[in-house]
C-alpha cells in the first residue's frame, strides 16, 4: 500500500486543497497521514521518516513555497531518506514551479488540477522511485 | 390556480438536461407561482427596509442615499509599499480601506521569528510595531476614512496601534470608523490564525467588544465571518447557520458583562458571494431575517437597531480559475451584482489574477471598476431590494432560513458552537462538502468554464505581482534598530503589567494600548499573553 504524508509547511492555514486531496488518496486505497497546518520543514521531514511514507505532498498558498519546499527535500536527503518522493501544490507561478522541479520537487500542481491527475502522478512517482531503488 | 398550474405542468412535460438543485442541495422546481408562497405575511416576513426583520435591507433608503463602501482588501511587502497602494486605490475612487496583514503579524509573531521565515510581507503587509503602522497610514485622513483590518487573535494589538496613531494625529478614538475581524471561532475551523486556546481567546474577543462599545463607539468590534468557512467548502445554507451560531456564542459571552442593546450595534458580519446568483441573493436576505430573530427572541434586545445584520461581502476566491484568468472578471461581476442585490454594506471584488498571485495594480483597478459600473451605471441601486416579491426569491429565502434554523438547532443540541467545534462537527461538515464539490467538478457534473469545459491551450498573458524577497531582510534590520532605540524599561514594565492583567479579569485592551505606545512589538505583546494563556494545540482532522 502506498503511504503518503500530506503536509502544510509554514504559517498558511488554507487547507481545503490538502484535505480534499487527502480524502481522495485515501479513497484511492492509499494510507494517508495529514500533518495539520503550521509545520516546520524539520517537523515534516521527521514525520515522513517516522511514518515511512513513499511520498510527501506539500501544500502552500501563502507564497512561501520557494523558502519552504526545497528545505523539505534537502532535509530528507540529509536524513538519509532520499527515496521519499516530494510533490507540491498551491498558488505557484510557472517560473517558480520550474525552479522547484530543479530542486528535486517531482511535480507541482496548481488550481484546477483534477484529483485523478494528481493521484496518477503520485503513483507514477512511486513507480519511478521503486525502479531506481 | 392549482388546476391551471397542474394542466400547464402536464402539457409542458419535456425531458430536461439535468436535475436542478442549488449548490446547497435545495431542489429547484421548473416554475414558481404564488402557490409556493402560501399565506405569505408581508409585514412579518419582509417588513420595510430599515425595520425588523430587515429582510429587505438594514437601511430605509439603502443605495439611494449612499452606495455600499467599495473596499478592496490589500496589503503586501512593507508598510511603505502598501501605503502607496492605498493611496492609489483612494485616488481611483475607493471609499474605504481594508488591510491585509502578513501571516506572522496575524499569528502574533515578529518578522525575525524563526517560523516567520519566508512569510514576511507575502500575503499581506508586515507590521511589527506602531512605527510600521504609522507608515502604513501615512497621509491618510483617519477621521474621514473607514478602515477594516483582517486581524483576529491579535485584533486588540492592531486596533490599539490604530488608536495610538490616531491620537498622535489629534484624532479621538470616538471619531474612528472601521472594523477588526476579531472572530476567533472561525479560525479554529477554517482559517487557522489562532494563537491562544478557546477560553482566553473568547475573553479577548469580549474585552474588545466591551472596550469598543465604551470608547470607540463607531468601530465594529467584530466581523463575524462566514467567508472562510464557505471558501473552505461549506454550502450557502451552512454559511448562514455556522456564522450566526458563532454570533450567538459571542453574544452569550458579552451579555454576561453588558446589556445586549449596548453592544449589538458594534457587531458586523462578513459573507462570501459565490456563483449561484439567485441562491446568494436569497442567502443574504435570509441571514438578515434569522439574525433579527436571534437578537430579538433569544437575547431580548429592545432596540431594533440591535437586530440589524450589517455585512461586508467578498466575491469568492475558490471560484477563480488560473486557466483563462480573464474569465474571472465575468465571475466577479456576477458575484458582485448578487452582493449588491442582496443588500451588502461594503464589498471587495476579487481581481482576475488571484488564482495565480497577489493582484497586480491593473487587475485591482478592473475589480474596483466592476463595482463602480454596477453602482453607477447598472441602475440596480435605484430602488431598494428590487428582487423582493419574486416567487422564487421569496421561496428560496424561506427555504434557506428554514434549513439554517435546523443547523442552528442541531448546534444548540450539541451544547453550542464551541462544543460543536471541539467535537469536530463543523470542520467535518466543511471538509465533506469540499470533497463532494471537487468530485462533482472532476466528474464534469459541475461546470467550470475554462477548466472542465471549453478549455484551451494558452500562453498566460497577465503580468503578476511579485513581493520582493528583501522585505524580510529590511524588516529584520528595522526591528533590530527599534529594539536598540526604544526605552527598554518602559517596554518591560508595560509587558509585565499586561501579564498580570491576563491573570486577573480586567479588560486587557487598555493594557495592550500601553504596550503599543511603549513601542513593544506584536511578538512581544502576544508572547506576554502566551506566557499566561498558553497556546492552542489543534487536533488534526482530515
Amino acid at each position: 500500500m502506498i503511504r503518503v504524508l500530506i503536509a502544510k509547511p509554514g504559517l498558511d492555514g488554507h487547507d481545503r486543497g490538502a484535505k480534499v486531496l487527502a480524502r481522495a488518496l485515501r479513497d484511492a486505497g492509499m494510507e494517508v497521514i495529514y500533518t495539520g497546518i503550521r509545520k516546520t520543514p524539520e517537523e515534516i521531514a521527521d514525520m515522513a521518516i517516522q511514518e515511512d511514507v513513499d511520498v510527501v505532498g506539500l501544500s502552500c498558498l501563502s507564497g512561501a513555497h520557494m523558502t519552504l519546499f526545497p528545505k523539505v527535500v534537502n532535509l530528507l536527503k540529509e536524513k538519509g531518506a532520499k527515496e521519499v518522493g516530494v510533490m507540491g501544490g498551491g498558488i505557484i507561478p510557472k517560473a517558480d514551479a520550474e525552479k522547484l522541479r530543479a530542486c528535486g520537487i517531482e511535480e507541482i500542481f496548481g488550481p484546477g488540477s483534477s484529483l485523478k491527475e494528481i493521484t496518477e502522478s503520485l503513483k507514477s512517482i512511486v513507480r519511478r522511485k521503486g525502479e531506481n531503488a | 390556480m392549482i388546476d391551471a398550474l397542474k394542466s400547464w405542468e402536464e402539457e409542458t412535460k419535456t425531458k430536461e438536461r439535468k436535475e436542478f438543485k442549488t449548490p446547497s442541495d435545495i431542489e429547484i422546481k421548473k416554475l414558481y407561482t404564488p402557490l409556493d408562497l402560501g399565506d405569505f405575511d408581508y409585514l412579518e416576513k419582509s417588513g420595510f427596509p430599515g425595520g425588523r426583520p430587515f429582510t429587505r435591507g438594514v437601511y430605509p433608503t439603502m443605495y439611494r442615499s449612499r452606495l455600499w463602501t467599495m473596499r478592496q482588501y490589500a496589503g503586501f511587502g512593507s508598510a511603505a509599499e502598501t501605503n502607496e497602494r492605498y493611496r492609489y486605490l483612494l485616488s481611483q475612487g475607493q471609499t474605504g480601506l481594508s488591510v491585509a496583514f502578513d501571516l506572522p503579524t496575524q499569528i502574533g509573531m515578529d518578522s525575525d521569528a524563526e517560523l516567520a521565515m519566508g512569510e514576511v510581507g507575502k500575503v499581506g503587509v508586515t507590521i511589527d510595531s506602531i512605527e510600521d503602522m504609522a507608515l502604513l497610514f501615512d497621509s491618510i485622513p483617519l477621521a474621514q476614512i473607514s478602515t477594516s483590518m483582517t486581524i483576529n487573535s491579535p485584533a486588540a494589538v492592531l486596533l490599539a496601534m490604530y488608536i495610538a496613531i490616531g491620537e498622535k494625529n489629534g484624532i479621538e478614538p470616538s471619531q474612528l470608523r472601521g472594523t477588526v475581524q476579531n472572530d476567533i471561532l472561525k479560525e479554529y475551523v477554517a482559517r487557522g490564525t489562532y494563537i491562544f486556546p478557546p477560553e482566553p481567546s473568547m475573553r479577548l474577543v469580549a474585552d474588545l467588544i466591551v472596550y469598543c462599545a465604551e470608547e470607540v463607539p463607531k468601530w465594529n468590534a467584530i466581523s463575524i465571518s462566514g467567508y472562510h468557512m464557505r471558501e473552505a467548502g461549506c454550502t450557502a445554507v451552512q454559511e448562514v447557520a455556522f456564522t450566526l451560531a458563532n454570533g450567538i456564542a459571542y453574544c452569550e459571552s458579552v451579555v454576561k458583562r453588558m446589556d445586549i442593546d449596548d453592544f449589538a450595534r458594534n457587531l458586523s458580519f462578513f459573507f462570501a458571494c459565490h456563483n449561484n446568483f439567485l441562491e446568494e441573493i436569497a442567502k443574504f436576505r435570509a441571514a438578515r431575517r434569522v439574525w433579527a430573530k436571534i437578537i430579538r427572541d433569544r437575547f431580548h434586545a429592545k432596540k431594533d437597531r440591535s437586530c440589524m445584520l450589517r455585512f461586508h461581502t467578498q466575491t469568492s476566491g475558490v471560484t477563480l480559475t488560473a486557466q483563462q484568468p480573464e474569465n474571472n472578471i465575468v465571475r466577479v461581476t456576477l458575484q458582485a451584482l448578487a452582493a449588491a442585490l442582496g443588500g451588502t454594506q461594503s464589498l471587495h471584488t476579487n481581481s482576475m489574477d488571484e488564482a495565480l498571485a497577489l493582484p497586480s495594480e491593473k487587475a485591482v483597478r478592473i475589480a474596483l471598476r466592476t463595482q463602480q459600473i454596477i453602482g453607477y451605471e447598472s441602475g440596480i441601486t435605484d430602488t431598494v431590494d428590487p428582487l423582493a416579491g419574486s416567487y422564487y426569491i421569496e421561496w428560496l429565502t424561506d427555504q434557506i432560513e428554514e434549513e439554517a434554523w435546523e443547523y442552528i438547532d442541531k448546534i444548540d443540541e450539541m451544547g453550542g458552537v464551541t462544543k460543536a467545534i471541539e467535537r469536530g462537527y463543523i470542520q467535518d461538515e466543511i471538509a465533506k462538502k469540499a470533497y463532494e464539490a471537487q468530485k462533482r467538478i472532476d466528474s464534469g457534473e459541475d461546470a467550470v468554464v475554462g477548466v472542465n469545459r471549453f478549455s484551451a491551450e494558452e500562453e498566460l498573458d497577465v503580468s503578476l505581482l511579485r513581493v520582493r524577497d528583501d522585505v524580510e531582510i529590511e524588516q529584520k534590520a528595522k526591528l533590530k534598530d527599534l529594539r536598540e532605540r526604544r526605552k527598554s524599561d518602559m517596554v518591560e514594565s508595560s509587558l509585565r503589567t499586561l501579564e498580570r492583567g491576563c491573570e486577573s479579569s480586567e479588560n486587557l485592551v487598555p493594557l495592550i494600548l500601553d504596550c503599543v505606545k511603549s513601542y513593544a512589538t506584536i511578538g512581544e505583546i502576544c508572547g506576554a499573553m502566551k506566557e499566561i494563556f498558553g497556546e492552542y494545540k489543534p487536533t488534526i482532522l482530515m
